[in-house]
């Protein structure tokens, strides 16, 4: 009935974690694309031959070359230019740095907001969960692409207004995994147990059945992230959502869409790749941490 | 009989399961054969191997992950050499089968019908009608009454034990020459235990069909098998008749199992507890004067739902003016059949579920009427142990956070003693104290349960409930679990509510015992009182299902008693006090009779 496991008297979670990730040749690729893609994007002043947003540094001349040529000036372009001879090596990882950062720092201003709301909705029960609830229901209902696009109309363009956009947006995903997973939580014996031990009411909550509530909770951010940066993608390609001066890996990919089928496939090619890339790791990782965030799994 | 040819015939049977990609050896070398009409018992406790050793016979294991060698010959055919198709052509045709959960093992979309006549139309090519006659006779034949209308039912309509017929019905619907029942009264009632065991006897000599139980119960061994195997860690230690195993066990190990099981009626003429592995009975731990723990009349209604609004309509009363007191240092036993509310009684109790009716005073204080800051405070003295330890312990905190979170969430001590603290609760209950840097899942079941003791003790309760606190526990596991809860009561003089539906445990821990029945506390009085001289039927009849673990007892035939029916009553309905009639001092009997209203 239960799983009988051997004890084992030295355990570390940490260690337990890196061995489990080493098996597993999937999360260890995840990971290191990840890790990689990151460094690349926090070292992008530093290792991008050229900065894309200094127009000094641009020559209108230089527009659409072809993978590998040179420019006037004698500097190579190994991933082609675009049409405003802009390196599209340096473009893809300033683009990179922006994505990311506007996708995780949205998803975690989701999840902060979204978990705490759904914590609340199950401990309080009754109305006030009832409120909650029908409020992500309705939330929920409307695609969210569209209230991405009613909102940015409504703000305006820039990377705050489109954090602020995607946390409006994706919050209400959290609150539903997490009061869902919480209520289930609630019903097992441990919380019955911890009550008739009177530890308050908060305690529980965040001590006791958030902690169990992570495992699905690590899925569902996963999900989030990689669709956070995907959405910002998808609003920057329409135009609406970073300016021009900063781009994405979004809005690179709407400036080559123009030259798609005039044979200059490279523009859009790189940067969609690597939207591409960076969406399987995060998913590769979200597997794995959802097997590492449960404890038991030695235990099977 | 020793002339005739076995039906199953077994012959050095070793079995290996692959587990994270490594070969392990889980059934060692293993030699034994069945004969018609004879029943040999695998026993052992849990990871003994007994029921991989069933599902090797029936070549249920997954090929990929399984490695069987040796001999498995049935009528003189071996199964391990036959194929797919020919082993479906036995199973469940000369090979019939009951698991453990008559729950499971039934389809809940399928009507019972359905899935007695698929049997029947694949194994004996009957058409649809002659199917669904056969059917009723074979329903008929495990006794389930008007069986013709209860073809067309579902699972969800039958009750455990009618489940566990209807696979009967199943497993022998095409006359097996061998019976597996993989522990199949395990998760049953008592009485319904009786009644299936009874059952499955009968239909055994009407047909002269082989059998091999597979159970960890000394008491079911001693009833039904002729032969038993013991098996220890995937090793069969000792085979012999049943008779002479009981009486003259040969391997430590068995005679380790039979000590460890407690046999109802020990404990006859001693009126003290008594621990297990000695023959002194507990030191007098009752102390008299004030009782620690009162509980008046308390009653707790659930609500029943009906028509489409999904209105409160009725309601049940799960506990039904329930009244005991418990002394500092005593032990209530309180047993009673799966259903019969007692542990809706112990959550309420503890205010896990708010009561609607009655009083529970705790060392002179209202429990019921205390406020969340009172409340607070007297939980404290009242502590629960669940049943499933692995459950009531949360899976992501360290051992020692667990035993620490409370003691520093009273202030019962401060952040650096906390460590110290931890190591001798962890000592008081016999684990050691590096464990406290474990999680709950690298423990044993029982090292857990310890574990849960160790929790409630954090607090110093005067009051403990433990709710079939040792029903999951293997048998030896249990006895050190029941030996350690008594010798906390003898040295912290603590009243425990002890609540099973095993009477042989309740003999061994309890000073009084009440029996529980639909709600109510049908008896209550010292527990030699209750056990030695029963008054009310339903403890009469409870009594009489009890297996004995001992081949030369004769259960008495179970007399018919009314299956327990809550009686819906409308809302908020207050019924007077129950009468009691005392049949001797301490010794009261519920007047108004179990099938009244």
């Amino acid at each position: 009935m239960t799983p009988v496991s051997s004890p084992s008297s030295s355990y570390s979670p940490w260690r337990s974690a890196i061995r489990h990730i080493l098996r597993r040749p999937g999360a260890l690729a995840g990971i290191v694309i990840l890790l990689v893609m990151t460094m690349l994007a926090l070292l992008a002043p530093v290792i991008a031959p050229q900065n894309p947003y200094d127009l000094s540094q641009l020559d209108i001349l230089d527009g659409r070359l072809l993978p590998g040529s040179q420019s006037a000036t004698g500097f190579t372009f190994w991933l082609g230019s675009d049409d405003q001879g802009r390196d599209m090596f340096s473009a893809i990882l300033y683009g990179t740095r922006t994505s990311l950062w506007i996708g995780f720092i949205s998803s975690f201003l989701a999840l902060v907001i979204g978990t705490s709301l759904g914590i609340f909705s199950a401990w309080q029960g009754g109305r006030i969960d009832a409120v909650i609830m029908r409020i992500v229901d309705i939330q929920l209902s409307f695609p969210p692409i569209l209230i991405a696009l009613i909102l940015l109309t409504l703000f305006g363009q820039g990377a705050e207004k489109i954090v602020l956009a995607l946390v409006i947006t994706q919050w209400a995903y959290y609150t539903r995994a997490v009061r869902g997973n919480a209520l289930v939580e609630m019903e097992r014996n441990y919380v019955a147990a911890a009550k008739t031990l009177a530890l308050s009411q908060p305690r529980i909550m965040f001590h006791h059945v958030l902690p169990n509530c992570l495992p699905s909770l690590t899925v569902v951010a996963t999900l989030r992230i990689a669709y956070a940066i995907m959405l910002e993608a998808t609003l920057s390609f329409l135009g609406i959502g970073l300016p021009v001066t900063q781009p994405s890996l979004g809005l690179l990919i709407a400036n080559g869409f123009d030259y798609l089928l005039s044979g200059d496939y490279w523009i859009s090619l790189y940067p969609g790749m690597v939207l591409l890339l960076l969406i399987i790791a995060i998913n590769l990782l979200g597997d794995a941490l959802r097997d590492i965030t449960n404890p038991q799994r030695e235990a099977r | 009989m020793s002339i005739i040819e076995p039906v199953l015939d077994v012959r050095h049977l070793s079995i290996e399961l692959k587990t994270d990609g490594a070969w392990k050896t889980i059934v060692q070398p293993l030699s034994f054969a069945i004969r018609p009409g004879e029943t040999l018992a695998l026993v052992g406790e849990s990871g003994s191997g007994k029921s991989v050793t069933a599902y090797g016979i029936m070549q249920l294991l997954p090929a990929l992950h399984s490695r069987i060698r040796g001999s498995i010959a049935f009528q003189g055919r071996d199964l391990l050499t036959l194929g797919t198709k020919q082993m479906q052509d036995i199973r469940g045709n000369r090979i019939g089968m009951i698991f453990q959960e008559p729950m499971s093992s039934l389809n809940p979309v399928l009507t019972i019908g359905t899935q007695i006549t698929e049997v029947l139309k694949r194994h004996r090519g009957m058409d649809n009608r002659a199917a669904r006659q056969e059917a009723i006779r074979l329903l008929e034949r495990v006794r389930i009454s008007s069986a013709a209308s209860r073809l067309d039912a579902y699972p969800l309509h039958f009750s455990g034990g009618m489940r566990q017929r209807v696979v009967i019905a199943i497993a022998l619907a095409c006359q097996p020459d061998l019976l597996i029942a993989d522990e199949p009264t395990t998760a049953l009632d008592v009485t319904v235990q009786a009644e299936i065991l009874t059952l499955i006897q009968t239909l055994q000599r009407e047909e002269n069909m082989a059998a091999l139980f597979i159970t960890h119960d000394m008491g079911v061994v001693a009833e039904v098998a002729d032969k038993v195997l013991v098996m220890n860690q995937g090793q069969g230690l000792e085979m012999s008749d049943t008779r002479s195993l009981f009486q003259h066990p040969r391997h430590p190990y068995t005679r380790k199992l039979i000590e460890a099981v407690p046999r109802l009626g020990d404990m006859r003429g001693i009126s003290a507890p008594m621990a297990f592995n000695t023959t002194q009975p507990q030191p007098d731990t009752v102390q008299p004067g004030k009782p620690v723990l009162q509980v008046n009349d308390l009653c707790q209604r659930f609500p029943v739902r009906s028509g489409w609004m999904r209105r409160i309509t009725k309601e049940v009363h799960a506990v039904d003016r329930v009244s005991f007191d418990l002394q500092p240092g005593e032990t209530l036993g309180l047993v009673g059949e799966s259903g019969c509310g007692k542990s809706t009684l112990a959550k309420t109790i503890m205010r896990l579920l708010e009561a609607s009716d009655g009083k529970v005073v705790l060392e002179q204080q209202d429990l019921l009427g205390a406020n969340p800051l009172q409340l607070a405070a007297m939980r404290r003295r009242i502590q629960l142990i669940f049943q499933d330890p692995w459950e009531s312990l949360n899976p992501r905190m360290r051992i020692g956070d667990a035993l620490a979170e409370p003691m520093l969430a009273h202030g019962l001590v401060t952040a650096d003693q906390a460590d110290q603290a931890v190591a001798d609760l962890l000592q008081s209950v016999g684990l050691a104290a590096e464990m406290a840097s474990r999680f709950p899942h690298q423990f044993s079941g029982g090292q857990r349960q310890r574990v849960c003791i160790a929790r409630a003790l954090a607090l110093k309760p005067s009051v403990i409930i433990a709710d079939e606190s040792v029903s999951a526990l293997d048998v030896s596991v249990r006895a050190e679990i029941i030996n350690l809860l008594m010798d906390i009561q003898r040295s912290q003089g603590i009243g425990l509510l002890f609540i099973s539906h095993d009477m042989a445990v309740v003999e061994r821990i309890s000073h009084r015992v009440a029996v529980m029945y639909q709600g109510k506390i049908v008896e209550i009085g010292s527990r030699q009182a209750v056990l030695e001289t029963p008054a009310h039927p339903y403890t009469q009849h409870l009594l009489s299902a009890v297996p004995i673990p001992d081949p030369d007892y004769q259960r008495p035939a179970l007399k018919p008693f009314p299956k327990p029916q809550l009686t819906e009553w409308p809302i908020n309905q207050r019924l007077p006090p129950l009468r009691y009639l005392e049949v001797a001092k301490g010794h009261k009997v519920l007047v108004d009779g179990a099938g009244e209203e």
